[in-house]
């Protein structure tokens, strides 16, 4: 290792700009003769749009345009799409409506975009749009997922009973018939809180249309500004991949909310040739963030989990709700079956699964990715359920994991996915050293006698990411493949630039892309750069989210990293007078087997490019190679997390008091980011199982927690600081031996928390949030009890 | 948001004068309440009169009394030596008003103007039996907090300051609401110098408001032990999704418990 | 329109504001000082925090006229003659930024914190005093790490 290699802890290279005021998200920035948009949206949660008048609003001052559906189907601007299709498990294809990018005749949740004014400044737009007289007739509503099929309300009328599809997956009979044996046997219901992702950036969007040459640009907050660009071309029909340049510039943070393609980003684009080509910017308010980011989780589920009389696991049945929203969302599909029910083999060897999922449109907002993705919610299934299963034939919950462990890989388990590599003994091991498990009786008293209920929980997760090989998910439903692109330059000075189509939001590439090179090419951290974010300039890509820029992103850059070696060692053959195959490459100098010739990386740089000394016939001149990589496999990581709280009686009030987190990532390439991705993701855990919790108003369809003065953003008082630990089993698909790490996290934390709530309160289950009020509500059977 | 004129008088009495002129004039002080209101468009004043320009900020602490000038940020009663002498209640109040960045803009004349049933300083207000001075007269606490938003302030009038009596004892605990971290149920028990006990509830009810059942048990002994078995009600009580009514009327005794232990 | 002046990271400047112009508002769009973000409409994430003569304030709700005469230090200041405050430094140290949006108002929370509670800040007060600066990457964790380790260096 070096000191700016693999595994080094290197300072973060982009942190500079950021910490001076310099870095440049979308809304810093500013085009000339740039216009201002602000969106009408419908006030409610389901209803007819009989009529628009926009006379009044477009004498306002400042008003350049005021756009409804009628312009928008003028001009053939097709609607948001879903990008992956899901069978029901009678085969039919998934019941999609429409989703047009201003709304069409109805709206179907509150925040719906329903037209768009242009205005010469932000507050002109905002003051016009609330002059907008939009006739609503309203219809009745459903937000709740429990409740949508069964209720009278239609919301598209391609989706009969709301359902968009009913999934299975898993082997029905043989489930059923493990059940038949089984010695025990336990059952829970379980909801996953909707939350909403808070990225504090909020999204932005400026479109521009150059009429010289008939040519877009959108700069956008955007996780994968190439696939918005081939939505907004082939299925927008804006305008060819060719006359449309996307940008995502610096971008605070994602967390999945930042992947899908929005309304709000086509409309800038498509309208400024409208208003003659000048920029439109868009910059979400907050409180539109609440309304209209696509959320995440609500699933509601029912799971029974079949034992022997040892504990050992013989089955596991799952029935799940999972809400969409009032739309389809970009990716919504495939979160709540193959991101979540192939994992609902946790980290256990289960002879049969079989699981069935209803996706259900509600009144509310677009339900997709957000952190974790499908893996949290199955996670939490798992966990919650194998830690009540334990608690049930009073078996240490440890214990009871341990006895059904996967322990020889590769793994095939009955819900698809093939595990790799992995032990998870050793991290469930280090995870009680860390958590000093032993000690937690003596604790738990301590606690006791100052009116504190304690309690310890543990999650045992493992996720798939780095997804994955193209034709599979592609035969699953995948629109798109989900490979990467990279492009090494080599400049004839030898620095080096990466570009990338992995996109960096907080993650750090800028500096672990970086040192992947170091590593490579023996090259000064200082002369590498990675360019990110602009489809002008990096050939294609497929984005950042599901934790795969380090798996399918680096893999990549390592692919082409391959090449230039490879290139680069012809060159100084011919220069130095030698057979390719005697040159030897190490930190950065290449060598001549059996001889003292030797030239620095730089050197064989600068020759790629004079091209003085070899027949160009042979070799090409220049220093520069481009990779795409197709995984074989998803990544598995996995680990254990231990989380401990502390209940006050008298107000139900939770603290989290000490939380253990205990990852294997395979190989680690720069261990301070990797952990800051860790705290960063419990916290957001921590976040779901305490204080976060997305509240519709059942009886009105408003969202009640539609700002921070009601949505419980964690804050730094709300966090424990995390003790860290990792273990290692290479991945076996990637020369690298990498997993992921940006959603593990998100993904443990909520069950390892939830399950040291209800251990403290000596409860099967209470409802995420555990808020003070939640808790408090739960004392209350107990303490008249005791009473 | 919606444009207003903006006023920066330097006298209160200039500040009354444009006030009288304006047609929907509003005083802004710290603006912590008010700004926010007038992005979401809860508020759409024709003239913000800024009350900033009129240096009317300080503490002075007397043998009988605290008077904090109306222009007075929390932060600096926070941290002010003569209030956490005099009333250390006072200080942990205004300590734990929203975040550093609001207490270092916020101010007292704002906080009880404005009378937000969440706020803290109506709590003390009352709990002490604090005297309101206006640019008018002077009002005693229990006759300003009128009900929600609502005070015995005209339209014009200024609060210039707040004194507050010096207690023999005295405890302010609060129940943050989780997300917002105004109060959800804050108490202010004190003890005055004559032995009269005082019980002020913010964050639970339509605007702030005494427990005379407290105050009684609590003038025979002023322990956390005194309130055993007093129960409130939770009839009239705020409830919204972070806490039913009878959430708050629980938490009221908890919270008046540890105010009383907490009273120095 | 009015025109105002102020100080803004040493230097004199003026521009025009309506009476509804925010500080956050004249810094980034008036004086092209994009390092103060604005996270939220309701004064709670703490992105547009900077020092109005001294302390730190939510720039999101101040009057830019308000602050008229008022000298301010935003992000872009706090580096001195090209080197960096020892509070930012700690947050290079430590990681305590990922994305970096909620970066800027951290750091000028942080560098109050320690004018107000002095050098030696435990981990529960600097906890408390972040009350009012929002972060969804870090968890926290490293940026509590960074205002202790800064605190020290100031």
């Amino acid at each position: 290792m070096t000191e700016t290699g693999i595994g080094a802890r290197v300072k973060r290279k982009e942190d500079q700009r950021f910490i001076t005021g310099k870095g440049r998200y979308t809304d810093d920035i500013n085009l000339k003769g740039q216009t201002y948009a602000y969106f009408v949206r419908s006030p409610h949660a389901h209803a007819t749009i009989k009529s628009i008048n926009t006379a009044k609003a477009a004498k306002m001052p400042g008003v350049v345009g005021i756009f409804t559906s009628k312009d928008v189907a003028e001009d053939k601007i097709g609607g948001l799409i879903c990008g992956w299709m899901i069978h029901s498990k009678d085969g039919s294809p998934m019941k999609a409506g429409p989703h047009p990018i201003l709304a069409q005749g109805k709206v179907r949740y509150v925040g719906d975009h329903v037209a768009v004014v242009v205005a010469e400044t932000k507050d002109q737009a905002k003051a016009a749009a609330a002059a907008v007289n939009v006739s609503y007739g309203v219809l009745p509503h459903v937000v709740d997922v429990g409740k949508s099929m069964t209720s009278k309300v239609q919301i598209h009328d391609a989706a009969p009973d709301n359902r968009v599809f009913n999934w299975s997956i898993g082997d029905q009979a043989a489930t059923d018939a493990a059940f038949k044996t089984a010695a025990h046997v336990t059952k829970i219901d379980l909801v996953n809180n909707r939350l909403i992702p808070n990225a504090m950036e909020p999204r932005a969007a400026i479109g521009s249309y150059d009429t010289g040459s008939d040519h877009y640009t959108l700069y956008t907050t955007s996780q994968n500004p190439h696939v918005a660009r081939l939505v907004i071309s082939a299925f927008h029909g804006l305008a060819p991949e060719h006359k449309l340049r996307v940008i995502a510039p610096d971008v605070g943070g994602g967390f999945g909310s930042k992947i899908f393609i929005y309304a709000e980003e086509v409309v800038c684009v498509w309208a400024s040739k409208r208003i003659g080509g000048r920029p439109i910017k868009w910059t979400a308010e907050r409180t539109e963030s609440f309304q209209s980011d696509a959320h995440g989780r609500d699933h509601v589920t029912h799971a029974e989990l079949a034992m022997d009389r040892s504990g050992k696991i013989l089955g596991f049945r799952v029935k799940t709700k999972a809400a969409m929203g009032a739309y389809l969302s970009t990716f919504a599909s495939c979160v709540p079956t193959y991101l979540y029910a192939t994992l609902l083999s946790g980290q256990y060897a289960i002879p049969s699964i079989y699981a069935e999922v209803d996706a259900i449109y509600t009144n509310t907002a677009p339900v997709d990715a957000y952190r974790g993705a499908g893996r949290p919610e199955a996670t939490y299934v798992v966990e919650r359920i194998v830690e009540t299963a334990a608690r049930e034939m009073k078996l240490d919950p440890a214990e009871f994991r341990r006895r059904n462990f996967i322990r020889s890989f590769p793994h095939q388990t009955p819900v698809i996915m093939c595990y790799d590599a992995g032990d998870y003994e050793a991290a469930l091991n280090k995870a009680l050293e860390l958590a000093d498990y032993k000690g937690f009786p003596a604790r738990k008293a301590a606690s006791a006698r100052n009116g504190k209920l304690r309690g310890i929980g543990f999650s045992a997760y493992i996720e798939a990411c780095g997804i994955a090989p193209s034709a599979a998910v592609g035969s699953l439903g995948a629109g798109v493949g989900l490979w990467e692109s990279a492009e090494v330059r080599v400049n004839p000075v030898g620095t080096v630039e990466i570009l990338t189509g992995s996109h960096s939001h907080g993650q750090g590439h800028e500096t672990t892309f970086a040192q992947l090179v170091c590593e490579r090419l023996g090259v000064d951290i200082n002369n590498v750069s990675i360019v990110h974010g602009d489809t002008d300039k990096v050939q294609f890509g497929m984005g950042t989210y599901g934790s795969r820029s380090g798996a399918v992103g680096m893999t990549a850059i390592s692919k082409a990293l391959d090449k230039i070696e490879a290139k680069a060692k012809k060159v100084a053959a011919a220069v130095m007078e030698a057979s390719a195959d005697d040159v030897e490459f190490k930190n950065g100098t290449f060598t001549v087997k059996g001889t003292d010739k030797k030239m620095a990386f730089g050197e064989v740089a600068l020759a790629a490019y004079v091209a003085h000394k070899f027949n160009s016939a042979e070799i090409e001149p220049g220093l520069k190679e481009g990779a795409f990589h197709d995984p074989s496999n998803f990544v598995f990581p996995a680990g254990v997390h231990i989380c401990e709280v502390e209940v006050d009686a008298d107000t139900g009030v939770t603290e989290v008091v000490n939380y253990v987190a205990v990852d294997d990532f395979g190989t680690i390439i720069n261990p301070m980011i990797v952990e800051g991705q860790v705290h960063g993701g419990i916290a957001q855990g921590i976040g779901q199982a305490l204080t976060e919790g997305c509240v519709y108003d059942t009886e009105s369809g408003q969202l009640l927690t539609g700002s921070y003065m009601d949505y419980c953003m964690p804050r730094a008082d709300n966090v424990p600081s995390f003790k860290l630990g990792f273990t290692m089993t290479k991945c076996p698909s990637n020369p690298l031996g990498m997993k992921g790490c940006g959603e593990a996290g998100a993904i443990a934390s909520p069950a390892a928390v939830m399950n040291a709530v209800t251990d403290a309160l000596g409860v099967r289950d209470l409802p995420m949030p555990a808020s003070p009020q939640t808790v408090w509500k739960a004392m209350q059977p107990m303490k008249k009890a005791a009473e | 948001m919606e444009n207003f004129g903006y006023h920066r008088p330097a006298k209160v009495a200039d500040a009354v004068k444009i006030m009288k002129k304006a047609k929907d004039g509003k005083y802004l002080s710290g603006g912590m309440t008010l700004l926010p209101a007038i992005k979401q468009g809860l508020a759409t004043p024709s003239d913000v009169i800024d009350l900033g320009g009129i240096k009317n900020a300080g503490v002075s602490v007397s043998a009988k009394s605290v008077t904090v000038k109306a222009g007075t940020a929390h932060g600096d009663v926070a941290a002010d030596k003569g209030v956490r002498k005099a009333i250390p209640a006072l200080a942990v109040l205004a300590s734990s008003i929203g975040d550093p960045h609001v207490r270092n803009r916020g101010t007292i004349g704002g906080s009880v103007a404005n009378n937000d049933p969440a706020a803290d300083y109506p709590a003390a207000v009352l709990g002490l039996g604090a005297t309101v001075h206006t640019s008018e007269r002077k009002i005693p606490a229990d006759k300003f907090f009128t009900g929600m938003f609502t005070t015995a302030l005209k339209g014009n009038e200024i609060v210039t300051a707040v004194e507050f009596p010096l207690p023999a004892k005295a405890g302010y605990a609060k129940f943050p609401n989780p997300a917002s971290r105004y109060a959800m149920v804050g108490v202010f028990v004190a003890k005055m110098k004559d032995s009269a006990v005082r019980v002020a509830v913010t964050g639970a009810g339509p605007a702030v408001f005494r427990i005379p059942e407290m105050e009684a048990a609590l003038a025979k002994d002023f322990s956390a032990k005194a309130l055993a078995g007093i129960s409130v009600k939770a009839k009239g009580l705020n409830s919204d999704m972070h806490a039913s009514a009878e959430y708050r009327a629980h938490l009221i005794g908890v919270m008046a418990r540890r105010a009383v232990a907490a009273a120095k | 329109m009015p025109a105002i002046s102020m100080k803004v990271n040493g230097k004199a400047v003026c521009g025009a504001a309506e009476g509804r112009t925010l500080l956050v508002e004249f810094l980034r769009d008036t004086l092209g000082l994009t390092g103060t973000h604005v996270g939220c409409d309701t004064s709670q994430c703490g992105a547009c925090v900077v020092h109005v003569n001294g302390k730190a304030i939510k720039s999101c709700t101040a009057l830019a006229m308000a602050c008229d005469g008022a000298e301010v230090t935003t992000i872009e200041g706090l580096a001195k003659n090209g080197k960096l405050h020892p509070m930012q430094e700690a947050f290079r140290e430590h990681h305590g930024l990922q994305c970096g949006f909620c970066t800027p108002g951290m750091i000028m929370a942080a560098v109050d914190i320690v004018k107000r509670n002095g050098k030696k800040l435990d981990e529960e007060t600097i906890r408390h005093e972040l009350e009012g600066n929002i972060c969804r990457c870090t968890g926290y964790h490293n940026i509590v790490k960074a205002v202790q380790a800064g605190a020290e260096k100031m």
